[in-house]
């Protein structure tokens, strides 16, 4: 197996919000390797985006309570000190943010926003920064890159400009790209261009990519493994064409079956998933899905089922799965 | 496995004009606002005539003449009439550019620096600190500036220095408290977080990202301050704690002038007519800057 770029055991993010607890992540397993990509899929609040920004260390230290262990390289990254963790962040692993005109600063121009990140990292002139955020721009295949270097975000068009965050992101080299929804504030025909893109990255610099969306089309088209995400627990984890094809989990078939392509006939409903994901405040007992879930069983709402293993890396948080897949094959 | 061919981004070429920098297209958008070249010209006009009054109008301001007390408008060898001592009206008022613009654009300034540094510490920080500072601010703006301003002054005794310093002090906590609202909008906004995700520390947020964005709007209400500052100091003199006589002081000569209202009333309202344009246009040029600045795009 190749090097582990990322190892998150036993993630679990609580927020505190006066007195009340918010258990955004319950008990994340993720591995990801060098040059791989892995879609991270789920609903708002479902605990993708906090469980990508644990791997910087990204929120609130007084209001946060974390548990487990994120591992970058190797790196435990809880225990890095603060000079550690400057390096982490835009070193070894670089983020892409949804919406680039609000993560960009608008009154400095792209390029610098490029050079100043490559001087907080590395010693080296002004000069010779720039020449690297040119050397970017082309990667990231912005036309006219000297002159778009000197742009200001609200100059550029939103696809530039997320070319321009993705630069961003890649100045430091990293090995792992961050990138949250990074095509969610995107035109239709602009996001498959940058899904596109960050295909292309990957196999060319070997960058290991971990892309939350809630976007099943986006994450066919770029990741290697799919992760469903409900509740703060992966409730389904494997390659994409398994888990595209032959869904285990209920929550994930029902958001196969709400994808709006294929279905637009004149007259048909898109499927909906009844119910609402339960107040992460006081989560349910059992499988937090069970309440809306039509095959659920008494042993449900007990207690909450293990991640188990079905086909080859592919694997399930579901007591039913083995029996409905007997039964469905 | 082959890389899959990505289109670059189609993009009209008219579009490919260099962009010019922030503050360059701020001016090109006041060079067609007319009120701002008007306003402009007015301040312009004021500080030649600081620099370069006494050049311009040769004449002792300080030259008292009993027998040509309080002349008209349009006397001969007195274009602007003459005051209750029988001084050059014209002379001094131009002489007065310097101590009225003196005292407004000062305590403004260092107000600026002091108010900015204070209202961002505090914004960025957040929390208890902030807090701690902005209530401790608070009970200063609980007093009326132009009761607060005299009460400091007063205190500190007369004298153009005390004046200045009690001016500065009046205007530290309207601007802190504009730069603490900017800062703790900013520290919530994506670029921060984004800046913080690629290594970028506390300090350099606050000195690139913070003060990069902060630093205009906090300008342009301190331009706004000026008038403000003018008016009080005219005030402070008129009340005798700021500049004293003779030094001709726009709002010292409207207070000495206040006896003959009955007498020349047009030369008696030239301080005063000046005060009052020059606090215009201080305040519409704020305004033009503010509008030709918000370019969120």
């Amino acid at each position: 197996m190749a090097e582990r770029v990322l190892e998150i055991r036993g993630l679990e993010v609580t927020f505190r919000r006066g007195e009340e607890r918010i258990r955004a992540v319950a008990g994340v397993d993720l591995t990801l390797a060098a040059g791989e990509a892995l879609a991270l899929i789920g609903e708002s609040g479902s605990g993708k985006s906090v469980t990508l920004r644990q791997v910087l260390r990204l929120d609130p230290e007084r209001t946060t309570e974390v548990a487990g262990s994120v591992r970058v390289g190797g790196e435990e990254v809880g225990r890095l000190d603060r000079r550690g963790l400057r390096r982490l962040r835009g070193g070894r692993v670089g983020m892409v943010f949804q919406e680039p005109l609000l993560a960009l600063d608008p009154v400095y121009t792209v390029g610098q926003q490029i050079v100043e990140a490559i001087r907080a990292h590395e010693p080296v002139s002004r000069a010779e920064a720039r020449a690297r955020a040119l050397e970017l721009f082309r990667l990231v295949h912005v036309p006219s890159p000297d002159r778009r270097l000197d742009a200001y975000p609200h100059e550029l068009s939103g696809g530039l400009r997320q070319r321009a965050m993705i630069a961003l992101a890649l100045a430091c080299r990293p090995q792992l790209l961050l990138a949250d929804e990074p095509t969610t504030a995107l035109d239709a025909t602009v996001q498959i261009q940058v899904l596109l893109l960050l295909r292309e990255l990957q196999e060319r610099l070997g960058l290991a990519i971990l892309f939350v969306t809630h976007d099943i089309g986006a994450a066919v088209e770029i990741a290697d493994r799919i992760a469903v995400i409900y509740a703060g627990r992966i409730v389904e984890e494997g390659p994409v064409r398994a888990v595209i094809r032959s869904p285990l989990h209920p929550y994930t078939r029902g958001l196969l079956a709400s994808r709006t392509e294929g279905a637009l006939v004149k007259g048909r409903r898109i499927a909906a998933i009844p119910g609402s994901p339960p107040d992460l405040a006081r989560p349910p007992p059992g499988c937090a899905f069970a309440p809306r879930c039509s095959l659920a069983v008494e042993a449900c709402r007990r207690s909450v089922p293990r991640l188990e293993p079905f086909a080859p890396g592919h694997a399930v948080r579901c007591l039913r799965a083995p029996e409905w897949a007997a039964s469905a094959a | 496995m082959a890389a899959p061919a990505v289109p670059a981004a189609a993009e009209p070429a008219a579009a490919l004009v260099r962009s010019p920098s922030f503050w360059r297209s701020v001016f090109a958008r006041l060079r067609r606002d007319p009120v701002a070249l008007a306003a402009a010209a007015v301040i312009l006009a004021l500080l030649v005539l600081a620099l370069f009054g006494p050049w311009l109008v040769p004449v002792d301001p300080y030259a008292s003449s009993v027998l040509r007390r309080l002349k008209p408008i349009g006397t001969p060898g007195h274009p602007l009439g003459t005051d209750e001592l029988g001084r050059d009206m014209l002379a001094r008022l131009v002489h007065g550019a310097r101590w009225s613009l003196f005292m407004g654009v000062t305590p403004v300034v260092l107000a600026f620096f002091l108010g900015a540094a204070i209202g961002i510490t505090a914004g960025y920080a957040g929390g208890l600190l902030g807090t701690a500072i902005m209530r401790t601010i608070d009970v200063f703006y609980a007093f009326p500036s132009v009761l607060l301003a005299i009460a400091l002054s007063g205190a500190l005794g007369a004298g153009i220095e005390n004046a200045l310093l009690s001016l500065t002090l009046v205007f530290v906590p309207p601007i802190a408290r504009v730069a603490e609202s900017v800062a703790t909008q900013l520290r919530n906004r994506d670029f921060v977080e984004a800046a913080r995700a690629s290594g970028a520390g506390a300090l350099t947020i606050v000195r690139v990202h913070v003060l990069g964005n902060a630093l205009g709007p906090i300008f342009v209400y301190a331009t706004s301050l000026v008038s403000v500052s003018m008016i009080l100091a005219s005030g402070l003199s008129f009340l005798g704690l700021g500049v004293r006589p003779p030094e001709p002081e726009w709002g010292l000569m409207l207070n000495t002038l206040r006896t003959a209202i009955y007498v020349q009333p047009w030369v008696a309202a030239l301080p005063g007519a000046m005060i009052f344009a020059t606090s215009i246009s201080f305040n519409l040029l704020a305004d033009a800057l503010r509008s030709a600045m918000d370019v969120k795009g």
